[in-house]
């Protein structure tokens, strides 16, 4: 079982959370009639063996998109993060990553 | 002489004996005892019949490496397959039944097999019953009688009537396994303030420990334990770890009632525990591995170290003269520990040099016979001597033509680090020269291997391993010396087969399997070089034991017959579970009805009391239709539909997704998630709307409501409320993340029900005042508030004009807390007009005859223009999916497209999954498909919505066939506008 450390929630199953799409690329905006460049968005992956950032929901938590590398080989999560990169900001100037993140229980 | 219990000795519970059955027979044993070692105690030492062969099977081990006591216990719903008697506790009135023997144990038929063995190798079923005749028929009909034939237990095949529960679990360390090392592991640990979780598989902690007659050992281990849990640690027993995932995370077996062998008022069978350490401790011991020559499954042929469990453990003696085969000074003890009961002991050794510890032995009055192997053993169902061969400085092998009575003899190849679990990871197991062994592969995982599993073998040497992983978890220093795996004393020497130049020897390395030396070496000379494929050819090592006495043997051979060395032969790929696990257990209160969630309308009960027959709708409980006295599914729904066509009808909506659409962009963001523009709506009026994917196909359609200029009542079909909701709320956080909207499910906070027909009107405006129900006052599609009169006062509603039935309707909203009364007052008015309530059945002949689509239609496959909605997408602006949806391929007339569906003779009737297809070319997938048929009560017939090519205009005049070759149904129809009934739409703008 994966554990993802949620920024707004702590260290998680990943039963909580559901895989959105790769985060490696971004859409291009709605606006842009450029065919190919949506086809590529939305059909072309790279699928590399090593570190992959991938978005994922919380959708039996907070609700909220988090950005998630995670490294295909070995399955360690590297790193999480807010999707929303203004909540990415507030969030790392506001609360020191370790006070965060007490996900451990103490039995 | 077979096996008998000593007079004293033993961790068993001479104070309370407990009686069994085994094959019908009364047998005897203590509290502490397993099968094995009663059945031992009592002198039985045939216990079953192997797989294939149907081979005489002994007590072969005394741990979870069992490969001839395998058991079937109990009878009826209760009745276990393959129970490890080395592992199960006996109990009162036990029943416990030999495997794969009939008529008996003694006297079975099938053993008829183990003549014909030479010709029953490797893939010989296959190959013989599969070739010849090459029609699947005769090998389906050869089948039935060889399963019959091989196997090991049977299961219940009754629903299992035991229940089971599943656990969580943090701790900052798990260690895994309970002997000396881990138990010492875990109390440094908690004392020095870690939380401490220890599991062991045995009823018992202390691991080998409880296998010596030494009581220091005992007492050491009551201490250690004492210790763990005066520091807070917790203790487990009987719970195995099977498995370890990603991040640590361990699956535990815990068995809480099987040793009490009847059901525990508040306790269930199984608990899985999920826990979820920062470090584990693997403290799970070494496995000894047998030693391959002729005969070596023959009753009384065990593990040497299983002599010395039986006896410190159980007080056990397995027989009075023992002959112990090995390669390296373990066992030795066991050995001497034999001795000291007064047990003749004859160790045979196979290694040139003298090693130092064959003095003590014998000194201690065991005859020690250097270079010295066994060639084969001799006995039927139960050993009766062994022939002895000399080794020489090369390995090579010669008969001595000796021969040594025994009654019982231990063998040991030597000692595996148990190192499943790291395996579980996909970390390879690295060969070690030393051990012959594999030992646990280098990881970067926060998991340490200490004594045995390490290979460490010395008590002091285990000591040093143990403390260098504590200090390792406490981030203290470790000095640089690594323990010293195997043992101080003398090396061992690598033997694995024993086999002669012209002797054939019948030599298995997996009993469980009955594998022998022979399968490996054919599979190898059939081009199976790799041991993954050898393992597969062989099912070397897939029994319930995982290879565990037999794999390093299988490897061995294998090694030899490809001349390369074991090290780069490689290892099989060991995999969740570790040891055989309950279905059940993993399920947990997950069964029957807890499988899944149900969720329940607001109105669910007032259904129930209106006789309604429901049905599943996802999660939900939905009304399917209300028969009265008599009806069956078709009158019911038929009279319910043409109710809502001819005076009112009111069914529950409640379980469409409701979300709310908040905020200063809230109208940018609608504009940009539907295809059609939102801009424009004014507050209080409602616009159907069509979302498409990134892809361009249509993802879900609904209704949204504006009930203020920064406020929406967004509705999505039932089945599309959950993904709706995780793609809107993945928009507004990774692509437009300016855009200042929020989202808030409200699916569950209103119950909706939707009242239809021409008297609707009538109806509402009876029962909701505060509302203007005029038609210039309410148009089609506006919104409107008011208040339900009820007998004590009011309830608060929504009112919204909208039709799904194609009928004069509007859908109420109340609170869902008020559903249940609004529903049951507006029931009552709908009786009075002399409507009735209606189900899905007849919501689906109206929205049919009405060509409205649903997600039978919008499968994820279908485009704007397949469904007939391109005249709704925005021209000049851009939504989600807008420029993929124009792929060429995609705006191609010919893709099949939206039909309403007639049968040419309207008295016919045909079913929905039909395919459609050009007459006289009924073949492959047809020109199109049906989604959905009805009766429909206004027009008097059979109906259909589907797809087919080109549409309408390509179908107009032709005849189509709707066909069911499975049901064998061949209906001539004609292709006509989805649009059946009141296409112009009078009815509900009226």
């Amino acid at each position: 079982m994966l554990r993802l450390d949620c920024p707004f929630c702590g260290l998680r199953d990943h039963t909580e959370f559901t895989y959105l799409e790769d985060a490696e690329h971004t859409k291009p905006d709605f606006r842009d009639a450029d065919a190919d460049a949506w086809f590529d968005a939305v059909y072309m992956r790279e699928n590399p063996r090593g570190p992959h950032r991938e978005y994922w929901h919380h959708g039996l938590g907070c609700r909220m998109v988090i950005a998630v590398t995670r490294d295909t080989v070995s399955h360690d999560i590297l790193s999480v993060d807010p999707a929303h990169p203004e909540m990415k900001a507030m969030l790392s100037s506001a609360v020191p990553k370790k006070a965060r993140n007490s996900g451990k229980a103490k039995a | 002489m077979t096996g008998f219990r000593r007079k004293t000795g033993g961790l068993i519970n001479r104070k309370k004996p407990v009686e069994f059955r085994f094959n019908g027979k009364r047998v005897s044993g203590f509290e502490g005892d397993t099968i094995s070692s009663a059945l031992l105690a009592s002198g039985i030492q045939l216990v079953g019949r192997s797989f294939k062969y149907h081979r005489p099977r002994g007590v072969m081990s005394a741990g979870p490496e069992e490969g001839g006591a395998l058991f079937n216990v109990n009878d009826g719903a209760r009745r276990i397959a393959n129970v490890k008697g080395s592992m199960a506790e006996i109990a009162p009135d036990m029943a416990v039944y030999s495997q794969n023997a009939w008529p008996s144990v003694r006297f079975d038929i099938g053993e008829i097999n183990s003549l014909a063995a030479p010709f029953i190798t490797a893939g010989f079923y296959y190959k013989t019953f599969m070739g010849p005749v090459a029609s699947t028929k005769f090998w389906m009909m050869c089948e039935h009688f060889i399963r019959k034939a091989a196997g090991l237990g049977t299961a219940s095949q009754i629903e299992d009537p035991d229940c089971y529960d599943i656990a969580h679990e943090h701790c900052d360390v798990l260690v895994i396994g309970g002997g000396s090392s881990g138990l010492m592991a875990a109390a440094d640990l908690a004392e020095a303030g870690k939380s401490v979780i220890l599991v062991e598989q045995d009823f018992m902690l202390g691991g080998w420990a409880l296998n010596t007659t030494d009581p220091e050992g005992q007492s050491q281990i009551a201490a250690l334990a004492a210790r763990l849990t005066a520091a807070g640690g917790c203790i487990m027993t009987r719970s195995t770890a099977f498995g370890l995932y990603d991040g640590l995370v361990t699956g535990v077996i815990e068995r809480h009632t099987d040793h009490l062998n009847q059901a525990h008022d508040s306790l269930p069978r199984e608990t899985m525990h999920i826990i979820r350490p920062q470090q584990i401790v693997m403290a799970t011991g070494a496995a000894e591995r047998g030693l391959a020559f002729g005969q070596n499954d023959t009753p009384g042929v065990m593990l040497s170290g299983a002599l010395s469990a039986y006896l410190g453990r159980y007080g056990v003696c397995c027989g009075q003269q023992a002959v112990i085969a090995t390669c390296h000074d373990g066992a030795y003890h066991d050995a001497l520990q034999l001795k000291s009961a007064g047990i003749d002991v004859t160790v045979l050794d196979a290694r040139h040099e003298r090693p130092a510890i064959a003095a003590q032995a014998e000194q201690a009055g065991i005859a020690v016979l250097e270079q010295t192997v066994p060639i084969s053993v001799s006995g039927r169902t139960a050993i009766a001597s062994v022939e002895l061969g000399s080794i020489d400085e090369a390995g090579q092998i010669t008969q001595t033509h000796r021969h040594i009575g025994c009654d019982v003899m231990g063998m040991s190849g030597g000692y595996a680090p148990v190192v499943n679990l790291l395996s579980h990871r996909g970390v390879k197991p690295e060969f070690n020269d030393e051990l012959n062994s594999f030992c646990a592969g280098k990881t970067d995982l926060e998991l340490f291997h200490i004594g045995g599993a390490d290979g460490v073998f010395d008590t002091d040497e285990a000591v040093r391993s143990t403390e260098q992983a504590v200090n390792r978890i406490l981030k203290k220093r470790v000095t640089a010396r690594k323990a010293h795996k195997g043992w101080k004393t003398s090396q061992m020497r690598p033997v694995f087969e024993i086999s002669v130049k012209g002797r054939k020897l019948k030599s298995f390395i997996d009993p469980q399997h009955d594998v022998t030396t022979h399968d490996i070496r054919q599979a190898r000379n059939e081009g199976f070089v790799s041991v993954e494929h050898m393992k597969r050819y062989t099912t070397l090592g897939m029994a319930t034991d995982q290879g565990r006495m037999g794999n390093m043997l299988g490897l061995a051979v294998m090694a030899q017959a490809l001349d390369k060395p074991v090290s780069q032969t490689g290892i099989t790929t060991f995999r969740p579970p570790f040891t055989p696990v309950s279905i059940g257990a993993l399920a947990g209160r997950s069964r029957g009805q807890e499988s899944t969630p149900i969720r329940r309308t607001p109105m669910h009960h007032a259904h129930i009391e209106a006789g309604a027959v429901m049905t599943d709708a996802g999660l939900w409980k939905r009304p399917w239709y209300y028969p009265k006295a008599g009806e069956d599914i078709n009158d019911a729904y038929i009279r319910e539909a043409a109710r809502a066509r001819q005076t009112v009808a009111m069914v529950d909506v409640s379980t469409l997704g409701k979300i709310q659409v908040q905020g200063p962009d809230a109208t940018e963001f609608l504009n940009r998630v539907y295809v059609n523009p939102f801009a424009k709506l004014p507050v209080g009026k409602a616009r159907y709307g069509i979302m498409l994917r990134d892809d361009g196909m249509v993802m879900d359609d609904g209704t949204t409501w504006r009930l203020a200029d920064d406020n929406y009542l967004m509705t999505t079909t039932t089945a599309q409320a959950g993904p709706v909701m995780s793609f809107l709320e993945e928009l507004l956080q990774t692509r437009w993340t300016d855009l200042r909207v929020h989202l808030s499910s409200v699916t569950d906070l209103w119950a909706g029900m939707a009242v239809a027909g021409p008297q609707a009107r009538a109806l509402l405006a009876g029962a909701i005042a505060d509302i203007d129900w005029s038609h210039d006052s309410f148009p089609f599609m506006g919104v409107r508030q008011g208040h339900i009169t009820t007998k004590t006062g009011k309830i608060a509603c929504y009112a919204a004009r909208i039709s799904f039935s194609g009928e004069r309707a509007w859908e109420i909203y109340v609170n869902a807390a008020d559903g249940d009364e609004a529903w049951r007052l507006l029931a009552d008015r709908v009786t009075e007009h002399g409507g009735c309530l209606y189900g899905m059945e007849a919501l689906g002949a109206l929205r049919i005859e009405k060509g409205h689509v649903t997600a039978a239609e919008l499968d994820g496959r279908v485009t704007l223009e397949d469904a007939g909605f391109a005249q709704m997408a925005a021209r000049k602006t851009d939504y989600i999916g807008s420029v993929l949806r124009q792929r060429p391929a995609l705006m191609d007339e010919n893709r099949p497209r939206l039909v309403g569906i007639y049968p040419r003779d309207r008295r016919k009737s045909f079913s929905a999954g039909g395919i459609l297809c050009a007459e006289g070319q009924v073949q492959g997938f047809g020109e199109g498909w049906v989604t959905a048929v009805t009766h429909s009560p206004a027009l008097g017939h059979w109906i259909g919505l589907g797809f087919i090519s080109g549409g309408v205009s390509a179908w107009a005049g032709k005849t189509v066939i709707v066909a069911d070759p499975v049901r064998n149904s061949f209906i001539e129809a004609d292709i006509v506008s989805p649009h059946m009934y009141d296409p112009s739409g009078d009815r509900q703008h009226g």
